[in-house]
Protein backbone atom coordinates (compact mmCIF):
# COMPACT_ATOMS: atom_id res chain seq x y z
CA UNK A 1 0.00 0.00 0.00
CA UNK A 2 1.19 3.47 -0.62
CA UNK A 3 2.70 4.91 2.49
CA UNK A 4 4.49 7.79 0.86
CA UNK A 5 7.94 6.39 1.52
CA UNK A 6 8.26 4.90 -1.94
CA UNK A 7 9.62 6.85 -4.85
CA UNK A 8 6.20 6.96 -6.42
CA UNK A 9 2.87 5.58 -5.23
CA UNK A 10 1.64 2.68 -7.36
CA UNK A 11 -1.48 3.25 -9.40
CA UNK A 12 -4.55 1.20 -8.55
CA UNK A 13 -3.79 -1.16 -11.45
CA UNK A 14 -0.19 -1.61 -10.41
CA UNK A 15 -1.23 -2.25 -6.82
CA UNK A 16 -3.70 -4.98 -7.80
CA UNK A 17 -1.33 -6.64 -10.27
CA UNK A 18 1.46 -6.54 -7.75
CA UNK A 19 -0.71 -8.19 -5.15
CA UNK A 20 -1.90 -10.88 -7.53
CA UNK A 21 1.63 -11.91 -8.50
CA UNK A 22 3.00 -14.99 -6.83
CA UNK A 23 6.39 -15.22 -5.25
CA UNK A 24 7.72 -18.00 -7.49
CA UNK A 25 11.01 -19.68 -8.10
CA UNK A 26 11.80 -17.46 -11.10
CA UNK A 27 11.52 -14.21 -9.22
CA UNK A 28 9.18 -12.58 -11.76
CA UNK A 29 5.62 -13.16 -12.86
CA UNK A 30 5.02 -16.38 -14.76
CA UNK A 31 4.26 -15.68 -18.42
CA UNK A 32 3.26 -19.09 -19.79
CA UNK A 33 -0.17 -20.42 -18.79
CA UNK A 34 1.39 -23.74 -17.84
CA UNK A 35 5.02 -24.04 -16.88
CA UNK A 36 6.02 -27.09 -14.86
CA UNK A 37 9.43 -25.70 -14.00
CA UNK A 38 8.02 -22.93 -11.81
CA UNK A 39 7.15 -23.24 -8.14
CA UNK A 40 4.90 -20.79 -6.29
CA UNK A 41 6.94 -20.47 -3.14
CA UNK A 42 4.33 -18.43 -1.26
CA UNK A 43 1.55 -20.96 -1.91
CA UNK A 44 3.84 -23.82 -0.95
CA UNK A 45 5.00 -22.10 2.22
CA UNK A 46 1.56 -21.17 3.47
CA UNK A 47 -0.21 -24.37 2.44
CA UNK A 48 2.44 -26.64 3.93
CA UNK A 49 2.72 -24.42 6.99
CA UNK A 50 -1.02 -24.47 7.54
CA UNK A 51 -1.04 -28.21 6.81
CA UNK A 52 1.44 -28.64 9.65
CA UNK A 53 -0.71 -26.43 11.88
CA UNK A 54 -3.74 -28.55 10.95
CA UNK A 55 -1.91 -31.71 11.90
CA UNK A 56 -0.58 -30.23 15.14
CA UNK A 57 -4.07 -29.18 16.20
CA UNK A 58 -5.60 -32.50 15.23
CA UNK A 59 -2.81 -34.54 16.83
CA UNK A 60 -3.13 -32.50 20.01
CA UNK A 61 -6.82 -33.35 20.02
CA UNK A 62 -6.04 -36.99 19.28
CA UNK A 63 -3.57 -37.19 22.17
CA UNK A 64 -6.04 -35.55 24.50
CA UNK A 65 -8.84 -37.86 23.40
CA UNK A 66 -10.52 -39.35 26.42
CA UNK A 67 -13.77 -41.12 27.02
CA UNK A 68 -14.19 -38.92 30.10
CA UNK A 69 -15.27 -35.30 30.23
CA UNK A 70 -13.65 -33.35 27.35
CA UNK A 71 -12.33 -29.82 27.63
CA UNK A 72 -13.53 -27.04 25.35
CA UNK A 73 -10.80 -27.50 22.76
CA UNK A 74 -11.34 -31.23 22.81
CA UNK A 75 -15.10 -30.82 22.43
CA UNK A 76 -14.70 -28.37 19.55
CA UNK A 77 -12.52 -30.78 17.58
CA UNK A 78 -14.83 -33.64 18.45
CA UNK A 79 -17.82 -31.73 17.11
CA UNK A 80 -15.97 -31.39 13.79
CA UNK A 81 -14.99 -35.04 13.80
CA UNK A 82 -18.56 -36.10 14.53
CA UNK A 83 -19.88 -33.82 11.81
CA UNK A 84 -17.45 -35.27 9.26
CA UNK A 85 -18.07 -38.82 10.44
CA UNK A 86 -21.84 -38.38 10.15
CA UNK A 87 -21.58 -36.91 6.66
CA UNK A 88 -19.19 -39.66 5.59
CA UNK A 89 -21.53 -42.31 6.95
CA UNK A 90 -24.43 -40.87 4.99
CA UNK A 91 -22.55 -40.61 1.70
CA UNK A 92 -19.95 -43.39 1.58
CA UNK A 93 -21.63 -46.68 2.37
CA UNK A 94 -18.53 -48.81 2.78
CA UNK A 95 -17.23 -48.91 6.35
CA UNK A 96 -13.86 -50.12 5.07
CA UNK A 97 -13.52 -47.13 2.72
CA UNK A 98 -14.62 -44.72 5.44
CA UNK A 99 -11.51 -45.57 7.45
CA UNK A 100 -9.58 -43.59 4.85
CA UNK A 101 -12.23 -41.35 3.34
CA UNK A 102 -13.49 -39.80 6.56
CA UNK A 103 -10.00 -38.72 7.70
CA UNK A 104 -9.43 -37.30 4.21
CA UNK A 105 -12.61 -35.27 4.53
CA UNK A 106 -11.62 -34.04 8.01
CA UNK A 107 -8.16 -33.03 6.81
CA UNK A 108 -9.57 -31.32 3.75
CA UNK A 109 -12.10 -29.37 5.79
CA UNK A 110 -9.67 -28.27 8.47
CA UNK A 111 -6.84 -27.48 6.10
CA UNK A 112 -8.97 -25.51 3.63
CA UNK A 113 -10.64 -23.68 6.50
CA UNK A 114 -7.26 -22.51 7.75
CA UNK A 115 -5.99 -21.64 4.26
CA UNK A 116 -9.15 -19.67 3.50
CA UNK A 117 -8.82 -17.92 6.85
CA UNK A 118 -5.58 -16.30 5.65
CA UNK A 119 -7.94 -13.91 3.89
CA UNK A 120 -8.84 -12.38 7.25
CA UNK A 121 -5.34 -10.97 7.65
CA UNK A 122 -5.07 -7.45 6.31
CA UNK A 123 -4.17 -7.80 2.62
CA UNK A 124 -0.98 -5.80 3.02
CA UNK A 125 0.28 -7.17 6.32
CA UNK A 126 2.29 -10.22 5.28
CA UNK A 127 3.39 -8.86 1.86
CA UNK A 128 4.65 -5.76 3.65
CA UNK A 129 6.61 -7.83 6.16
CA UNK A 130 7.90 -9.92 3.24
CA UNK A 131 9.14 -6.78 1.52
CA UNK A 132 11.23 -5.94 4.59
CA UNK A 133 13.02 -9.24 4.02
CA UNK A 134 13.45 -8.64 0.32
CA UNK A 135 10.48 -10.66 -0.96
CA UNK A 136 8.79 -8.48 -3.55
CA UNK A 137 5.76 -10.59 -4.20
CA UNK A 138 3.59 -12.56 -1.83
CA UNK A 139 0.10 -14.03 -1.90
CA UNK A 140 -0.92 -15.39 1.43
CA UNK A 141 -4.09 -17.35 0.56
CA UNK A 142 -3.05 -20.74 -0.88
CA UNK A 143 -6.63 -21.50 -1.91
CA UNK A 144 -6.68 -18.35 -4.05
CA UNK A 145 -4.02 -20.07 -6.17
CA UNK A 146 -5.43 -22.41 -8.81
CA UNK A 147 -2.46 -24.72 -8.30
CA UNK A 148 -3.46 -25.19 -4.69
CA UNK A 149 -7.10 -25.99 -5.30
CA UNK A 150 -6.60 -28.06 -8.45
CA UNK A 151 -3.86 -29.99 -6.64
CA UNK A 152 -6.38 -30.99 -4.04
CA UNK A 153 -9.19 -31.72 -6.47
CA UNK A 154 -6.86 -33.91 -8.56
CA UNK A 155 -5.98 -35.69 -5.32
CA UNK A 156 -9.69 -36.37 -4.87
CA UNK A 157 -9.88 -37.57 -8.50
CA UNK A 158 -7.07 -40.05 -7.85
CA UNK A 159 -8.89 -41.35 -4.77
CA UNK A 160 -12.04 -41.72 -6.89
CA UNK A 161 -10.15 -43.68 -9.54
CA UNK A 162 -8.61 -45.88 -6.85
CA UNK A 163 -12.00 -46.75 -5.37
CA UNK A 164 -13.56 -47.24 -8.83
CA UNK A 165 -11.00 -49.92 -9.53
CA UNK A 166 -11.00 -51.34 -6.01
CA UNK A 167 -14.78 -51.70 -5.76
CA UNK A 168 -15.65 -52.68 -9.33
CA UNK A 169 -12.41 -54.35 -10.36
CA UNK A 170 -10.36 -53.01 -13.25
CA UNK A 171 -12.44 -54.87 -15.86
CA UNK A 172 -15.69 -53.83 -14.24
CA UNK A 173 -14.65 -50.21 -14.22
CA UNK A 174 -13.56 -50.26 -17.89
CA UNK A 175 -16.86 -51.94 -18.71
CA UNK A 176 -18.73 -49.20 -16.90
CA UNK A 177 -16.74 -46.51 -18.71
CA UNK A 178 -18.12 -47.77 -22.01
CA UNK A 179 -21.62 -48.89 -21.08
CA UNK A 180 -22.82 -46.18 -18.67
CA UNK A 181 -24.73 -43.91 -18.65
CA UNK A 182 -26.58 -44.62 -21.94
CA UNK A 183 -26.51 -48.41 -22.04
CA UNK A 184 -24.64 -51.34 -23.49
CA UNK A 185 -24.62 -51.09 -27.28
CA UNK A 186 -21.53 -50.99 -29.53
CA UNK A 187 -22.79 -47.79 -31.13
CA UNK A 188 -23.10 -46.13 -27.73
CA UNK A 189 -19.62 -47.11 -26.49
CA UNK A 190 -17.82 -43.99 -27.76
CA UNK A 191 -20.57 -41.68 -26.56
CA UNK A 192 -20.58 -43.30 -23.12
CA UNK A 193 -16.81 -43.09 -22.89
CA UNK A 194 -16.84 -39.46 -23.93
CA UNK A 195 -19.52 -38.67 -21.35
CA UNK A 196 -17.54 -40.39 -18.62
CA UNK A 197 -14.38 -38.49 -19.50
CA UNK A 198 -16.26 -35.20 -19.55
CA UNK A 199 -17.81 -36.09 -16.22
CA UNK A 200 -14.45 -36.78 -14.57
CA UNK A 201 -12.94 -33.65 -16.06
CA UNK A 202 -15.90 -31.45 -15.13
CA UNK A 203 -16.04 -32.79 -11.58
CA UNK A 204 -12.36 -32.25 -10.94
CA UNK A 205 -12.07 -28.86 -12.62
CA UNK A 206 -15.27 -27.48 -11.07
CA UNK A 207 -14.22 -28.87 -7.69
CA UNK A 208 -10.95 -26.98 -7.75
CA UNK A 209 -12.24 -23.94 -9.62
CA UNK A 210 -15.15 -23.34 -7.25
CA UNK A 211 -12.91 -22.93 -4.23
CA UNK A 212 -10.31 -20.98 -6.19
CA UNK A 213 -12.91 -18.63 -7.66
CA UNK A 214 -14.49 -17.84 -4.33
CA UNK A 215 -11.25 -17.18 -2.54
CA UNK A 216 -9.70 -15.28 -5.44
CA UNK A 217 -12.74 -13.05 -5.67
CA UNK A 218 -12.78 -12.55 -1.91
CA UNK A 219 -9.11 -11.55 -1.95
CA UNK A 220 -9.70 -9.19 -4.84
CA UNK A 221 -12.56 -7.45 -3.07
CA UNK A 222 -10.38 -6.99 0.03
CA UNK A 223 -7.75 -5.37 -2.23
CA UNK A 224 -10.33 -3.04 -3.78
CA UNK A 225 -11.52 -2.05 -0.32
CA UNK A 226 -7.92 -1.45 0.72
CA UNK A 227 -7.50 0.73 -2.37
CA UNK A 228 -10.45 2.81 -1.28
CA UNK A 229 -8.78 3.36 2.11
CA UNK A 230 -5.56 4.09 0.24
CA UNK A 231 -7.04 7.27 -1.23
CA UNK A 232 -6.52 8.74 2.26
CA UNK A 233 -9.67 10.84 2.03
CA UNK A 234 -12.45 10.96 4.61
CA UNK A 235 -14.75 9.15 2.22
CA UNK A 236 -12.12 6.51 1.49
CA UNK A 237 -11.29 6.01 5.13
CA UNK A 238 -14.93 5.62 6.23
CA UNK A 239 -15.65 3.50 3.16
CA UNK A 240 -12.72 1.26 3.99
CA UNK A 241 -13.97 0.74 7.53
CA UNK A 242 -17.60 0.13 6.60
CA UNK A 243 -17.02 -1.99 3.48
CA UNK A 244 -14.08 -3.78 5.04
CA UNK A 245 -16.12 -4.74 8.11
CA UNK A 246 -19.09 -5.92 6.06
CA UNK A 247 -16.98 -7.92 3.65
CA UNK A 248 -14.87 -9.46 6.44
CA UNK A 249 -17.98 -10.58 8.30
CA UNK A 250 -19.51 -11.92 5.12
CA UNK A 251 -16.24 -13.62 4.29
CA UNK A 252 -16.39 -15.63 7.52
CA UNK A 253 -19.39 -17.34 6.00
CA UNK A 254 -17.64 -17.89 2.68
CA UNK A 255 -14.50 -19.28 4.31
CA UNK A 256 -16.43 -21.86 6.34
CA UNK A 257 -18.92 -22.57 3.58
CA UNK A 258 -16.32 -23.17 0.88
CA UNK A 259 -14.33 -25.44 3.16
CA UNK A 260 -17.52 -27.36 3.91
CA UNK A 261 -18.53 -27.54 0.25
CA UNK A 262 -15.11 -28.82 -0.78
CA UNK A 263 -15.30 -31.47 1.92
CA UNK A 264 -18.84 -32.50 0.97
CA UNK A 265 -17.99 -32.76 -2.72
CA UNK A 266 -14.94 -34.83 -1.84
CA UNK A 267 -17.25 -37.25 -0.03
CA UNK A 268 -19.87 -37.17 -2.78
CA UNK A 269 -17.39 -37.89 -5.56
CA UNK A 270 -15.77 -40.70 -3.61
CA UNK A 271 -19.22 -42.01 -2.75
CA UNK A 272 -20.13 -42.03 -6.45
CA UNK A 273 -17.02 -44.07 -7.17
CA UNK A 274 -18.54 -46.78 -4.95
CA UNK A 275 -21.79 -46.99 -6.87
CA UNK A 276 -22.16 -49.00 -10.01
CA UNK A 277 -24.49 -47.87 -12.74
CA UNK B 1 -3.89 -18.08 -12.46
CA UNK B 2 -1.12 -19.95 -14.18
CA UNK B 3 -0.48 -23.60 -13.59
CA UNK B 4 2.89 -24.84 -12.52
CA UNK B 5 4.67 -27.42 -10.40
CA UNK B 6 3.02 -26.06 -7.28
CA UNK B 7 0.03 -28.17 -8.26
CA UNK B 8 2.02 -31.40 -7.98
CA UNK B 9 3.47 -30.34 -4.65
CA UNK B 10 0.00 -29.52 -3.36
CA UNK B 11 -1.19 -32.94 -4.52
CA UNK B 12 1.59 -34.65 -2.58
CA UNK B 13 0.99 -32.53 0.51
CA UNK B 14 -2.70 -33.38 0.29
CA UNK B 15 -1.99 -37.11 0.48
CA UNK B 16 0.59 -36.75 3.23
CA UNK B 17 -1.85 -34.78 5.39
CA UNK B 18 -4.64 -37.24 4.68
CA UNK B 19 -2.40 -40.19 5.53
CA UNK B 20 -1.20 -38.67 8.81
CA UNK B 21 -4.76 -37.85 9.79
CA UNK B 22 -5.90 -41.37 8.96
CA UNK B 23 -3.01 -42.90 10.89
CA UNK B 24 -2.68 -40.74 14.00
CA UNK B 25 -5.69 -38.46 14.36
CA UNK B 26 -8.88 -40.19 13.33
CA UNK B 27 -8.63 -43.54 15.20
CA UNK B 28 -7.97 -42.22 18.74
CA UNK B 29 -10.61 -39.50 18.51
CA UNK B 30 -13.28 -41.81 17.09
CA UNK B 31 -12.36 -44.47 19.64
CA UNK B 32 -12.71 -41.97 22.48
CA UNK B 33 -16.04 -40.78 21.08
CA UNK B 34 -17.37 -44.33 20.84
CA UNK B 35 -16.17 -45.13 24.33
CA UNK B 36 -17.78 -42.01 25.71
CA UNK B 37 -21.02 -42.80 23.92
CA UNK B 38 -20.95 -46.25 25.50
CA UNK B 39 -20.19 -44.77 28.91
CA UNK B 40 -23.07 -42.34 28.62
CA UNK B 41 -25.39 -45.12 27.50
CA UNK B 42 -24.25 -47.29 30.41
CA UNK B 43 -24.71 -44.39 32.80
CA UNK B 44 -28.22 -43.76 31.55
CA UNK B 45 -29.07 -47.44 31.87
CA UNK B 46 -27.67 -47.52 35.42
CA UNK B 47 -29.68 -44.42 36.30
CA UNK B 48 -32.82 -46.08 34.96
CA UNK B 49 -32.11 -49.20 36.95
CA UNK B 50 -31.47 -47.19 40.12
CA UNK B 51 -34.77 -45.36 39.56
CA UNK B 52 -36.62 -48.66 39.28
CA UNK B 53 -34.87 -50.02 42.37
CA UNK B 54 -35.82 -46.91 44.28
CA UNK B 55 -39.46 -47.24 43.25
CA UNK B 56 -39.44 -50.88 44.33
CA UNK B 57 -37.81 -50.03 47.65
CA UNK B 58 -40.36 -47.29 48.26
CA UNK B 59 -43.18 -49.69 47.57
CA UNK B 60 -41.61 -52.17 49.98
CA UNK B 61 -41.25 -49.50 52.65
CA UNK B 62 -44.92 -48.56 52.33
CA UNK B 63 -45.88 -52.22 52.59
CA UNK B 64 -43.70 -52.73 55.67
CA UNK B 65 -45.11 -49.61 57.29
CA UNK B 66 -48.65 -50.84 56.66
CA UNK B 67 -47.79 -54.22 58.20
CA UNK B 68 -46.17 -52.61 61.22
CA UNK B 69 -49.15 -50.35 61.72
CA UNK B 70 -51.52 -53.30 61.53
CA UNK B 71 -49.59 -55.37 64.03
CA UNK B 72 -49.33 -52.38 66.35
CA UNK B 73 -53.11 -52.03 66.22
CA UNK B 74 -53.48 -55.72 67.04
CA UNK B 75 -51.10 -55.47 69.94
CA UNK B 76 -52.89 -52.46 71.30
CA UNK B 77 -56.30 -54.10 71.03
CA UNK B 78 -55.20 -57.25 72.82
CA UNK B 79 -53.45 -55.17 75.49
CA UNK B 80 -56.61 -53.19 76.06
CA UNK B 81 -58.66 -56.36 76.30
CA UNK B 82 -56.23 -57.82 78.80
CA UNK B 83 -56.21 -54.61 80.78
CA UNK B 84 -59.99 -54.68 80.92
CA UNK B 85 -59.88 -58.26 82.20
CA UNK B 86 -57.33 -57.31 84.86
CA UNK B 87 -59.44 -54.32 85.86
CA UNK B 88 -62.56 -56.45 86.19
CA UNK B 89 -60.72 -59.02 88.27
CA UNK B 90 -59.28 -56.34 90.51
CA UNK B 91 -62.66 -54.73 90.91
CA UNK B 92 -64.25 -58.05 91.88
CA UNK B 93 -61.46 -58.77 94.36
CA UNK B 94 -61.88 -55.34 95.90
CA UNK B 95 -65.61 -55.83 96.23
CA UNK B 96 -65.08 -59.19 97.87
CA UNK B 97 -62.55 -57.76 100.35
CA UNK B 98 -64.88 -54.90 101.22
CA UNK B 99 -67.80 -57.27 101.79
CA UNK B 100 -65.66 -59.47 103.97
CA UNK B 101 -64.46 -56.54 105.99
CA UNK B 102 -67.98 -55.27 106.42
CA UNK B 103 -69.19 -58.69 107.54
CA UNK B 104 -66.40 -59.00 110.07
CA UNK B 105 -67.08 -55.49 111.36
CA UNK B 106 -70.77 -56.19 111.66
CA UNK B 107 -70.15 -59.44 113.53
CA UNK B 108 -67.79 -57.71 115.89
CA UNK B 109 -70.23 -54.90 116.42
CA UNK B 110 -73.01 -57.44 117.19
CA UNK B 111 -70.88 -59.20 119.80
CA UNK B 112 -69.93 -55.89 121.37
CA UNK B 113 -73.56 -54.81 121.48
CA UNK B 114 -74.58 -58.07 123.11
CA UNK B 115 -71.88 -57.72 125.66
CA UNK B 116 -72.85 -54.14 126.42
CA UNK B 117 -76.52 -55.15 126.72
CA UNK B 118 -75.69 -57.85 129.24
CA UNK B 119 -73.53 -55.50 131.24
CA UNK B 120 -76.30 -52.91 131.19
CA UNK B 121 -78.83 -55.53 132.26
CA UNK B 122 -76.66 -56.52 135.21
CA UNK B 123 -76.20 -52.94 136.21
CA UNK B 124 -79.94 -52.22 135.87
CA UNK B 125 -80.80 -55.29 138.01
CA UNK B 126 -78.31 -54.24 140.66
CA UNK B 127 -79.64 -50.69 140.55
CA UNK B 128 -83.18 -51.96 140.85
CA UNK B 129 -82.26 -54.26 143.70
CA UNK B 130 -80.33 -51.49 145.37
CA UNK B 131 -83.23 -49.11 144.92
CA UNK B 132 -85.70 -51.68 146.14
CA UNK B 133 -83.43 -52.51 149.09
CA UNK B 134 -83.35 -48.87 150.06
CA UNK B 135 -87.15 -48.63 149.77
CA UNK B 136 -87.93 -51.95 151.39
CA UNK B 137 -85.15 -52.11 153.99
CA UNK B 138 -87.28 -51.16 156.69
CA UNK B 139 -90.30 -53.30 156.03
CA UNK B 140 -89.13 -56.27 153.99
CA UNK B 141 -86.91 -59.07 154.99
CA UNK B 142 -84.41 -59.69 152.31
CA UNK B 143 -84.58 -63.33 153.02
CA UNK B 144 -88.36 -63.48 152.84
CA UNK B 145 -88.47 -61.71 149.57
CA UNK B 146 -85.51 -63.43 147.93
CA UNK B 147 -87.78 -65.37 145.66
CA UNK B 148 -89.43 -62.24 144.51
CA UNK B 149 -86.11 -60.60 143.75
CA UNK B 150 -84.86 -63.58 141.92
CA UNK B 151 -87.98 -63.54 139.80
CA UNK B 152 -87.50 -59.89 139.04
CA UNK B 153 -83.94 -60.50 138.07
CA UNK B 154 -85.03 -63.31 135.86
CA UNK B 155 -87.55 -61.11 134.10
CA UNK B 156 -85.00 -58.39 133.43
CA UNK B 157 -82.78 -60.72 131.60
Amino acid sequence: MSTGTEAHAPTAGEYIVHHLTHLNSTGHAQTAIIDWSVWNLDTLFFSIGLGVVTLLILIKAANGATSGVPGRFQAAIEILVEMVADQAKGIVHSAESRKFVAPVALTVFFWIFLMNSMDFLPVDLLPRIGEMFGLHYMRVVPTADLNGTLGMSIGVLLICLYYNIKIKGFGGWIHELFTAPFGSHPLLYPINFLMQMIEFLAKTVSHGMRLFGNMYAGELVFMLIALMGGTATVFGFLGHIVAGSIWAVFHILIVALQAFIFMMLTLVYIGQAHESH
Amino acid sequence: MNLNATLVAQLVVFFILAWVTMKFVWPPIVKALDERAKKVADGLAAADKAKNDLALAEKKVVEELRKARESATDVRASAEKQAAVFLDEARAEAARIIAQAREAAEAEAGVAAQRAKEALRDQVAQLAVAGAEKILRKEINAQAHADLLANLKQELQ
